[in-house]
């Protein structure tokens, strides 16, 4: 990719430009919202193949928006969003589904009356070969949902429930995995097991793409981090610089 | 000795034909039941699609008794069975593609969904007037009874009698048959799973790449494929007259909503509960109590709580007293 796809953002170095190459996963230039006036003004968001960026912001900067944007949830005005190189803009959600993009959204993200095995083998659904394999992945990063394999999910508490619901995205073995909010809603505890988690998948070469409410703890963890304010790049970086930069961390941190 | 006589008398009046009764509400139920669940609307053309299936077994169970063909000891329409969902499932995914899905793509409110049911259930209503008349028809053949009163007598020595009709000893088996065959298929199969996924949220079963149309193309050839069943067990049991089956709208519904509107278990929970509140309120208990208690505490009347002719109140009285105190009904269903 020769053109910079960096926006209106002050910061040099996005991860696209640097590499050279195209990112696992980019959305770029991203206009667009639900119908009326639009909630995203030229947004790019891109993931390295094994990185995890993070997108955060204050309330209502349109974190979750550009989040189904590159989803395919929300029809773009203007921009691309491609997967591997691959223009997938014209795609359905199901469709990008099928081609390796898994998302997580933050509220009703399980199958409450199905047993927690019964959401895994949901999750893959489109696959006809043997799941055995993935299945037992997912129980070694989350041994708590092979105790509870034959429970209702919607009896879990909610970190459980979280887990559960990573745990389904999975299970079609994305090349990207996309969670909204992830730790909303559960206590701190459980935030840095849950964070500790989603850094183990991505070692395991799974690029992460995430919205996240607890900006200071989520860019810590993160590759690339991206703070939209109004639908917009404001600052694009990664996560230590971010948490490094005197502006951001006035702005957007609480000093 | 009396209480033993109290008990067979007890059996022969409410136990076996609350069964009975209970298993057919409890199949209807179930249709009822996997509608809401699924698609999300309660699908009051229910009784006239029961009709519709149970009329076209009629049809052919007459077609094969006049070129001579029987079943033997079981009645013929258990062969003309399998034409009668054929037809069924022909019409109601008919009913989905020209009426149904126009207003699922449009998204619009569960009661738009109820409002249009009820259009069908009056077409169909219709239809099977004009096929088949509105009067009454008598279809069973084959044995009437798998044992008699007279039978039972002479083998008991007891002087009640108790008799198991072939109608209900079929309807009873038939029904364990469908419901374990119906619980296989939504916990053990992909597609049940498939569809408790998407009856459970439907987002994320999208999301999960689950295919919302074959999801409910299978529900509407379940539902009608019970529908027919109960239809035809009502019918062999009890007679088949149009109205009637019209009329067992309420019962279905109310166990439905007692056993918890979108859960199976509960539908047939709720079947027998309907079932046997219709049963022991408007029984005549004199027969069954002359055996147990003393002649001088028997009181002079029937001791009927309320006459046979009200027994639609029970299911609606019990379905108001769900509603009120436990609006999720026994099992805990869903509520739009």
């Amino acid at each position: 990719m020769s053109r910079a796809a960096t926006g209106a953002k002050p910061s040099a170095g996005n991860a696209a430009t640097a590499s050279g190459s195209d990112p696992m996963l980019i959305g770029e230039h991203m206009t667009g919202g639900y119908g009326g006036a639009d909630i995203l003004h030229s947004c790019t968001i891109a993931v390295e193949k094994g990185q995890i960026a993070v997108i955060v912001g204050p309330n209502g900067a349109g974190k979750s928006t550009a989040m189904k944007a590159v989803f395919g949830m929300l029809k773009l005005r203007e921009g691309h969003v491609r997967l591997k190189g691959r223009d997938i803009t014209t795609l359905t959600p199901q469709a990008r589904v099928a081609e390796g993009m898994a998302f997580v959204p933050q509220t009703s993200n399980i199958f409450p009356s199905m047993t927690v095995e019964e959401n895994l083998e949901m999750g893959a659904f489109l696959r006809r070969d043997d799941i055995g394999e993935t299945m037992e992945q997912v129980y070694e990063l989350f041994p708590i949902l092979r105790d509870k394999r034959s429970q209702a999910a919607g009896e879990l508490s909610g970190g459980q429930r979280q887990q559960v619901a990573v745990g389904r995205a999975l299970m079609t073995k994305p090349s990207v995995l996309m969670l909204d909010e992830p730790t909303a809603g559960v206590s701190p505890i459980v935030m840095d097991e849950l964070f500790d988690r989603i850094i183990e998948v991505a070692r395991t070469g799974i690029s992460i793409l995430m919205v996240e409410q607890n900006a200071r703890q989520a860019l810590a963890i993160a590759d690339m981090g991206y703070v939209l304010v109004q639908g917009r790049n404001r600052f694009t970086d990664s996560g230590q610089a971010l948490l490094a930069d005197p502006e951001v961390r006035r702005s957007f941190l609480g000093g | 000795m009396d209480f033993l006589n109290a008990l067979v008398a007890l059996t022969n009046f409410v136990v076996i034909p609350a069964l009975a009764y209970g298993s057919q509400l409890a199949l209807g139920a179930l249709g009822v039941t996997l509608i809401y669940g699924i698609l999300r609307f309660s699908n009051f053309s229910h009784g006239d699609v029961m009709a519709f299936g149970t009329m076209w077994v009629i049809l052919t169970t007459w077609l094969l008794q006049a070129a001579g063909i029987g079943f033997g000891v079981l009645p013929t329409a258990l062969l003309a069975l399998p034409v009668g969902i054929v037809a069924t499932i022909l019409y109601m995914l008919a009913a989905d593609k020209f009426v149904f899905s126009f207003y699922r793509r449009q998204r619009v409110k569960p009661v738009v969904l109820v409002m249009v049911s009820i259009g069908v259930m009056f077409i169909t209503n219709g239809i099977v007037r004009l096929i088949i008349g509105p009067g009454r028809q008598s279809f069973d053949d084959g044995g009437r009874f798998i044992f008699s009163v007279r039978e039972f007598r002479e083998w008991s020595g007891l002087a009640e009698g108790l008799a198991l009709r072939t109608t209900q000893f079929l309807t009873m088996v038939i029904a364990l048959a469908v419901m374990i065959a119906l619980f296989w298929f939504l916990n053990r199969t992909r597609t049940g799973k498939s569809m408790r996924a998407f009856s459970d949220n439907e987002d994320l079963a999208l999301l999960s790449g689950i295919n919302p149309d074959r999801v409910v193309r299978v529900t509407w050839v379940l539902t009608a494929t019970l529908a027919t069943i109960a239809g035809v067990l009502y019918g062999l049991d009890k007679g088949f007259q149009p109205f009637t089956y019209f009329q067992l709208l309420l019962p279905i519904f109310a166990s439905a909503i007692v056993g918890g509107l979108g859960n199976p278990l509960g539908a047939i929970a709720g079947g027998y509960i309907i079932a046997f509140a219709e049963m022991t309120i408007t029984y005549a208990w004199r027969r069954v109590l002359g055996h147990i208690l003393p002649e001088e505490w028997l009181p002079d009347g029937l001791i009927q709580v309320l006459s046979v002719d009200y027994k639609f109140a029970v299911s609606f009285a019990l379905l108001v007293l769900v509603l009120i105190f436990r609006p999720t009904g026994v099992f805990r269903g869903k509520s739009v």
